[in-house]
C-alpha cells in the first residue's frame, strides 16, 4: 500500500484505549480513527459481497463454472485482505503475516482446487464475511456517532418540531460515547481481523517444529564432524608426542648409569616433544573455544581477532554484559568465519566488524570493500548459517560483483551481568 | 632480587618456584590467585613479578590485569606474564605504557630453564621480551605490502629484533657478526620508513608498533 506521510500518520499504531479528559490530541487521534474506521465500513460492502461469491465458487465449481469465478473472486478476496492485514497491521503496530499455500504451476483447473485446501483461503472469506457484518458494525459506530447529533441538530434548527428536538436531545450523549468507545472498537476490531488473518498459533507451531527439527539435524551432523575432527587431531599430536616422550625418558633413565651423555640428549629431545606436544594442544583448544574468548567475551574476542589480520579492520563493538556462553561462541565463529573469508576471496583495502545487542537480538554486521561476488551457498557462508540456525539465528549477505560485501547475522539471546574488562587504557 | 609468583596450579608454581631460586632469585611470595597477586604485589620489596595470566577465582585474565594495574600504580615495575597461549591483544596491553620492563611468553620456555632465567633478567633491567609466537602471528600478518621489501635475512633479524633480542643475541642467533647485524637493522628501519633507535627497548616498542599499526 502507498506509504505516504500522511497514510503513515492516519495509520500509525492506536497507543491508548483508555479514557481520558478531552484534550487536542485526544480529539486528533478520535478523529483520525474514525476516518479509519468510516474507510473500513465503505470496504464492507464488497468484503460480503466476495464472501457470498466465494462461497458461492463450491456449489458452482461442480457445474464448472465455480472454476471460473474462483479465478475472478479468490485474487480479489486476497487484495481486500491483503489492504485489511496492512491496516489492522499498522494499527496494532505489528505485522499480519499472510501465509497462503503455494499455487506456482498450477493449472487453471488445479489452482482452485488448491484454493480449496488452503485454510488460509478460508480464512480469508471467514474474514470477509466477518468484515460485512460484525466488524462492520464496529466500524461503522464510530462516524455515526458522531454525525447523528449534527444531522438531528441540524434537523431541528432547519425543520423544526417536536420529534426533531427529542432526536436532538437523545444524541446529546453521543460524542461523548464517540470519544469513549472510538479507540477500543478500533482496536478490538483490528485484534479481530489478526486473530482471524493471523496464522494460527498451530501453524506457527507446526513451522516452527519444522526449522527446529532440520537445524537439529544439521547441528548434530556439525558437532559429530567436529567431535571426529577434535579426535583425530589429539590422537594424531599431542597424544602421539605424549608417548614418545614417555618413551624417550625411559630410555634416558635406563641410560643414566652407563651413558649420561646420552641420556642428557634423550632428555633434551624429551623436552622439546613437550613443546610440540603443547603447541598441538593449543591448536585444538583455539579450534574448540578461544581462550580470549573466555577471558574477554565477544567484544575483546573479536578485537583479538583482527588484530593479526593484514589489513585495517573498523571495529564498532557494543556489547554491555555477558552473552550466554553457547551464543556467544557460535558468534565468535560466525564473525571469524566472515573475517577468514575477506581475507581469502575479497582482494578488500580495508574490512569492518559491528557489533550490537538492543536487548533482543545480537546483531553482527562485517563487510568489506573487497570485489563481492560473495555466495551464501558458499561451504564457510553455509556453514556459519547452520551454526546460528541451531540458535534461531539468521544470516543475510549483500555481495554484488565489484563489491562491497555485507554479511549480517542476527541471534536472538539475552544479556546477563557486565563483564569485567581491562581497566588500562589500551587502544 | 625479590620475586612475587602467581601461578595457580601446585605442581607447576613449586617448578617455577625451584627454577627461580636455582637461578639466584629470591622468591618472596607465591600465590594462587588474583587477590593474593594483588595484595603481593603493593607489599614492599618486591622487585619484580612473574604471573600467570589465567587465576581464580574467575579463571579469565586475572593475572594480566593485576599485572597491568601493578605497573600504573609503579611505572617501570618488571613483569614477566606467563601464559598456555599467547594473544597479540594481551602483549599490545602490556606494552601500550611505553616503559619496557616486559615479559610475555608461552608457559612452554621455562622448560628451557636457561633461557627462561635469562629472560627474566631481561626483563628486570628493563628490556622487552616477547615470545616469537606473538611475533610471529604479528608478522605473518602484516601481509605484503613493506615487508616483501625485505630480504629473508632481514625478515629474521625484524622477528628477533621483535622478541625483545639486542644486537649480539641476533649476530650469536644468526652465526653473523654483530656488524652485519647492526647493517640489516638498518636497512629495515629504513624501508620500513621507522626513525632509528639505539636502545633495544625502543627498537622493540617502534617494530612493534609498526606490526599493529597497519
Amino acid at each position: 500500500m502507498p506509504d505516504s506521510p500522511s497514510v503513515a500518520a492516519l495509520l500509525s499504531p492506536i497507543t491508548s484505549v483508555r479514557p481520558k479528559p478531552v484534550d487536542e490530541a485526544g480529539l486528533a487521534e478520535r478523529l483520525r480513527l474514525t476516518l479509519v474506521a468510516a474507510g473500513l465500513a465503505l470496504l464492507g460492502v464488497p468484503a460480503l459481497v466476495l464472501a457470498v461469491l466465494t462461497l458461492v465458487c463450491v456449489p458452482l465449481g461442480a457445474a464448472g463454472v465455480g472454476f471460473g469465478l474462483a479465478h475472478l473472486v479468490v485474487p480479489l478476496d486476497e487484495r481486500l485482505t491483503r489492504l485489511h492485514r496492512a491496516v489492522s497491521g499498522r494499527l496494532l503496530g505489528e505485522d499480519v503475516p499472510a501465509a497462503y499455500a503455494p499455487t506456482g504451476g498450477a493449472g487453471f483447473l488445479a489452482r482452485p482446487l488448491r484454493w480449496l485446501r488452503d485454510p488460509a483461503r478460508w480464512r480469508d472469506v471467514a474474514f470477509l464475511a466477518c468484515s460485512g457484518t460484525g466488524g462492520w458494525v464496529m466500524a461503522g459506530l464510530p462516524p455515526l456517532l458522531l454525525v447523528t447529533p449534527v444531522v438531528h441538530w441540524t434537523g431541528l434548527l432547519l425543520d423544526g418540531g417536536w420529534v426533531w428536538g427529542l432526536l436532538a436531545v437523545l444524541s446529546l450523549p453521543c460524542p461523548l460515547v464517540w470519544w469513549v468507545v472510538t479507540p477500543p472498537l478500533l482496536r478490538a476490531r483490528a485484534i479481530t481481523e489478526r486473530s482471524i488473518l493471523g496464522r494460527s498459533r498451530v501453524e506457527e507451531l507446526e513451522e516452527r517444529v519444522t526449522r527446529v527439527a532440520e537445524s537439529r539435524a544439521e547441528t548434530l551432523d556439525t558437532s559429530a564432524a567436529e567431535i571426529r575432527r577434535i579426535e583425530r587431531d589429539l590422537h594424531d599430536g599431542a597424544q602421539a608426542r605424549i608417548a614418545a616422550v614417555g618413551m624417550t625418558v625411559g630410555l634416558a633413565e635406563k641410560l643414566l648409569a652407563s651413558d649420561p651423555v646420552a641420556a642428557a640428549e634423550l632428555l633434551r629431545e624429551a623436552r622439546e616433544t613437550t613443546t610440540s606436544a603443547l603447541e598441538d594442544l593449543r591448536s585444538v583448544v583455539r579450534g574448540i573455544h578461544p581462550p580470549v574468548l573466555s577471558d574477554r567475551g565477544l567484544a575483546g574476542a573479536i578485537e583479538a581477532l583482527t588484530l593479526p589480520l593484514p589489513l585495517p579492520v573498523t571495529l564498532a563493538l557494543d556489547v554491555p554484559g555477558a552473552l550466554p556462553p553457547p551464543v556467544e561462541s557460535a558468534a565468535y565463529f560466525a564473525v571469524a568465519e566472515c573475517l577468514a573469508n575477506t581475507v581469502k576471496h575479497a582482494g578488500a583495502g580495508r574490512a569492518w566488524v559491528a557489533v550490537e545487542h538492543d536487548g533482543r537480538v545480537l546483531r553482527m554486521r562485517v563487510g568489506d570493500d573487497g570485489r563481492g561476488g560473495a555466495s551464501p551457498d558458499g561451504s564457510g557462508l553455509a556453514g556459519v548459517a547452520r551454526r546460528l540456525a541451531a540458535f534461531d539465528g539468521t544470516m543475510s549477505v549483500t555481495s554484488p560483483a565489484g563489491g562491497p560485501t555485507t554479511v549480517t547475522m542476527e541471534l536472538p539471546c539475552a544479556l546477563s551481568s557486565p563483564r569485567t574488562s581491562p581497566s588500562s587504557g589500551s587502544a | 632480587m625479590r620475586l612475587v609468583v602467581a601461578e595457580d596450579l601446585a605442581l607447576l608454581r613449586v617448578g617455577l618456584i625451584r627454577i627461580l631460586e636455582a637461578g639466584g632469585f629470591e622468591v618472596a611470595a607465591a600465590v594462587d590467585n588474583g587477590p593474593a597477586l594483588t595484595r603481593a604485589l603493593a607489599g614492599p620489596g618486591v622487585d619484580a613479578a612473574v604471573v600467570d595470566v589465567r587465576l581464580p577465582p574467575s579463571f579469565s585474565n586475572e593475572g594480566l590485569l593485576a599485572a597491568i594495574a601493578a605497573r600504573r600504580a609503579r611505572p617501570g615495575f618488571p613483569v614477566l606474564v606467563l601464559s598456555q597461549y599467547v594473544e597479540p591483544l594481551y602483549a599490545r596491553e602490556l606494552l601500550s605504557s611505553g616503559e619496557g620492563a616486559v615479559g610475555y611468553l608461552l608457559k612452554d620456555r621455562v622448560a628451557d630453564v636457561d633461557g627462561f632465567v635469562d629472560s627474566l633478567r631481561q626483563v628486570a633491567t628493563g628490556s622487552t621480551v616477547l615470545d616469537p609466537e606473538v611475533v610471529a602471528a604479528l608478522v605473518s600478518g602484516a601481509g605484503r605490502g613493506p615487508l616483501d621489501r625485505l630480504t629473508p635475512r632481514e625478515q629474521e633479524v625484524l622477528t628477533l629484533m621483535a622478541e625483545g633480542r639486542s644486537n649480539a643475541a641476533i649476530a650469536a642467533r644468526l652465526v653473523v657478526t654483530e656488524k652485519a647485524v647492526g647493517k640489516h637493522t638498518n636497512n629495515i628501519f629504513a624501508k620500513l620508513n621507522l626513525p632509528p633507535a639505539a636502545d633495544d627497548n625502543r627498537r622493540v616498542l617502534a617494530v612493534l608498533a609498526w606490526l599493529q599499526g597497519r
